[in-house]
């Protein structure tokens, strides 16, 4: 709470690269009623677009950013406060406010990832958040700790929240031994021995989620509980040109049309982000990985690393996100899942709901992590 | 990946981890281990700006020092190339490539297609090129379009740090002879390079600034002053499309004509003299298939057809730069048809 009981908004930082964003709309109106988690304005990045969400109760008083304009992390995007609080209270405010800049310069210190060696593997992770009952958000194939950049911050606010780049991926090392599943899991459950974390919540997306069901099923008691998004192993379904796609594109004109599978609305996608996974998709080795692993979890056009079979042996408890208009892993993966397991479909969210609907996705989390804690 | 490496520090990695990563990699030129005759590191000047400095020490004799005479070790080097090693012969300035032609035109650009196929020439020859450098007319000149005309021959420009270590791993890789441009004025520019080793293929033109009112096609130096002349134009509302060539032999002709078509305005910036430069090549390709989207004549933005100038303000003078671009800008967007001039009169 600001002077004269006065509320900021300010401009988030999204991932480790972000370092301003463009306002493209407002989507709520000054003089609006405002609560902490709904949806204030769509703001563009280098990467992508996506939607900040308020920290804070009041009333929307003055949109400060317009439209266009380009706006610093920490830079004042709009003002709140109760309808007493006069113009020029609210003038006097937005005039003498100073960006947080060392506040924020430590913010983005705590982003720094580490590396740790996880039996001859070099495992990079992201720590945000302190105490509670830690989470561990496993990302998909051929993707990164990056993959969370709406999420993780959100989901740090009560617990410490890991997120890590699986072997093979972002900047870990690119050995994958066999590329098994088994593999995968055996280098999450070592990382979580070098950390120092005997319980933790999970979150796996895609193959993440693979990876966080095998983990569950295999070590139930390092797992408090699980949630799965959009994930692989519930099903033989997959879009295995997509896969084939990744793995084998070298030049933006393939990779371009193989990412914009992954959304609902491709036109969130920008240069940026197809930029990036080129750049890493041409690191040595890189290839060879994701052959491996595609190897392993696809064949003949189908998943065969399916656990649908053993779900009512999970002593974990479960729930289970999916975007209706998932390209990559149908959302049909969701249905018929045994009753202890619940169960939500986003409307209007491709493979990657977890940037498509953020805030929703967070709620769910977090809902469930609290839920799930004891 | 915030680590941060200059454009000449970047081609120093690539070269360090590739001659740890294949044992055939090897390093041949004038200076490029010691000078002076003294004693192993005291004498690594790693070649005359010290591009190659250390290499001596972690490589040892993979660093051979050659005689002064660019026709001999450029010659020792595609021949050492033909039976197995993978030199990377490093040819100081360009302007001396002269006296090594047939070495360079008529056998390792030849090898392969006159042996059926069956010979390869894994050599790169490493060259500076640009003038702003006060370095006269024998150390400055911009020779790339020369190379590019011979088939056979692959040839790179980068502008960026992350692309000279991309590019030059590929070209280590790669199975035909590659001549590697680096613009002298490039090597202390910073920019965000990965540790680990990787590659850029050929051939792939990178869109650096989106636009949609006109299409700047550049390379080398001429990147960044395009880019400068871009954010000025866009304080007034023109958007810029800045394309960089990276390769010119292959050229991504499909990247070019894709933006051409969407902008229909073209300045190509080349620091070369004009005559039969990648500026009038480019030019033609656009004239011959794009010719129907075209609403302007295409501009071109190079040196002049003279040596390059040894007095600075001369110097100067001679090399294009941003403020020659935007004025090139301002041209194709300005241009009225004939018929439109002719019926305001």
């Amino acid at each position: 709470m600001g002077s004269d009981g006065i509320q900021k908004l300010t401009m988030p930082k999204w991932g480790l690269s972000m370092t301003h964003g463009t306002v493209i709309e407002w989507l709520v109106p000054e003089g609006a009623e405002i609560v902490a988690g709904s949806e204030i304005l769509e703001v563009e990045t280098e990467k992508i677009t996506g939607s900040v969400e308020s920290p804070i109760n009041g009333t929307l008083r003055r949109h400060v950013a317009t439209p266009g304009q380009d706006i610093p992390i920490g830079g004042l995007l709009a003002v709140a406060a109760d309808p007493s609080v006069s113009d020029d209270q609210i003038d006097h405010f937005i005039e003498s406010y100073v960006p947080e800049a060392a506040a924020d310069e430590s913010a983005s210190d705590d982003l720094v990832p580490e590396f740790v060696d996880v039996g001859g593997h070099r495992v990079r992770y992201l720590e945000q958040g302190e105490g509670g009952q830690p989470a561990v958000l496993v990302h998909g194939f051929a993707g990164s700790l990056d993959n969370w950049l709406f999420n993780h911050a959100p989901l740090a606010q009560q617990r410490a929240v890991y997120a890590l780049d699986l072997p093979g991926h972002g900047q870990s090392s690119k050995d994958v031994g066999d590329g098994s599943l088994e593999m995968l899991i055996g280098t999450l459950h070592d990382w979580l021995d070098v950390l120092g974390l005997p319980c933790v919540h999970l979150v796996g997306h895609s193959l993440g989620g693979a990876v966080a069901l095998g983990m569950a099923l295999q070590n139930p008691d390092r797992v408090r509980s699980c949630t799965l998004i959009a994930s692989a192993a519930l099903g033989p379904e997959i879009d295995a040109g997509y896969i084939d796609g990744v793995v084998e594109a070298n030049r933006r004109k393939q990779l371009k049309p193989c990412l914009e599978r992954l959304f609902a609305d491709p036109g969130r996608m920008t240069r940026q982000l197809v930029d990036e996974l080129l750049k890493f998709k041409r690191l040595d080795g890189v290839r060879d990985a994701l052959g491996k692993l595609a190897e392993n979890f696809v064949v003949d056009g189908e998943q065969v690393v399916i656990f649908r079979n053993q779900l009512d042996q999970l002593q974990a408890p479960t729930q289970v996100i999916w975007g209706n208009e998932d390209l990559i892993i149908p959302s049909s993966h969701a249905e018929d899942l045994p009753d202890l397991i619940s169960v939500e479909v986003l409307a209007d969210c491709g493979h990657m709901v977890q940037m498509e609907a953020a805030r929703e996705v967070n709620q769910l989390i977090l809902s469930f992590l609290e839920k799930t804690d004891s | 990946m915030a680590r941060r490496l200059s454009f000449q520090q970047a081609i120093n990695e690539a070269l360090d981890q590739e001659m740890a990563r294949d044992e055939s990699v090897i390093l041949m030129g004038e200076d490029v281990a010691g000078g002076q005759g003294a004693e192993g590191e005291m004498d690594a000047w790693g070649g005359v700006l010290g591009v190659t400095k250390g290499l001596y020490a972690k490589h040892g004799d993979r660093v051979m020092d050659t005689p002064i005479s660019e026709s001999a070790f450029v010659g020792a080097a595609i021949g050492a190339a033909a039976s197995g090693l993978r030199p990377v012969v490093e040819l100081m300035f360009n302007d001396f490539m002269g006296v090594c032609f047939d070495q360079i035109f008529n056998q390792a650009a030849k090898f392969r297609y006159m042996f059926g196929g069956k010979a390869e020439t894994p050599v790169v020859i490493r060259t500076m090129i640009g003038a702003g450098f006060r370095g006269a007319a024998q150390h400055s000149q911009t020779l790339y379009s020369i190379f590019t005309h011979i088939p056979g021959l692959k040839c790179v420009v980068p502008s960026t740090p992350y692309d000279a270590k991309g590019l030059l791993i590929e070209a280590i890789r790669d199975n035909d002879p590659v001549v590697f441009f680096e613009h002298k004025k490039l090597y202390p520019l910073e920019g965000e390079v990965p540790e680990e080793l990787y590659t850029i293929p050929f051939g792939e033109a990178e869109i650096v600034r989106e636009g949609e009112d006109v299409t700047i096609i550049t390379l080398a130096e001429m990147v960044h002053e395009s880019i400068k002349a871009a954010e000025t134009l866009a304080e007034n509302g023109v958007e810029c499309e800045v394309i960089d060539l990276r390769t010119t032999s292959p050229l991504d002709e499909e990247t070019l004509l894709d933006c051409v078509a969407a902008t229909g305005r073209v300045v190509v910036v080349d620091e070369a003299n004009p005559r039969c430069s990648i500026a009038t090549d480019i030019s033609a390709l656009i004239a011959q298939h794009a010719f129907g989207a075209l609403k302007a004549p295409i501009q071109m933005v190079t040196a002049p057809h003279t040596p390059v100038p040894f007095a600075d303000n001369l110097e100067d003078l001679y090399k294009p730069g941003a403020e020659k671009i935007a004025s090139a800008v301002r041209e194709v967007l300005e241009y009225q048809t004939w018929e439109a001039t002719a019926s305001k009169n």
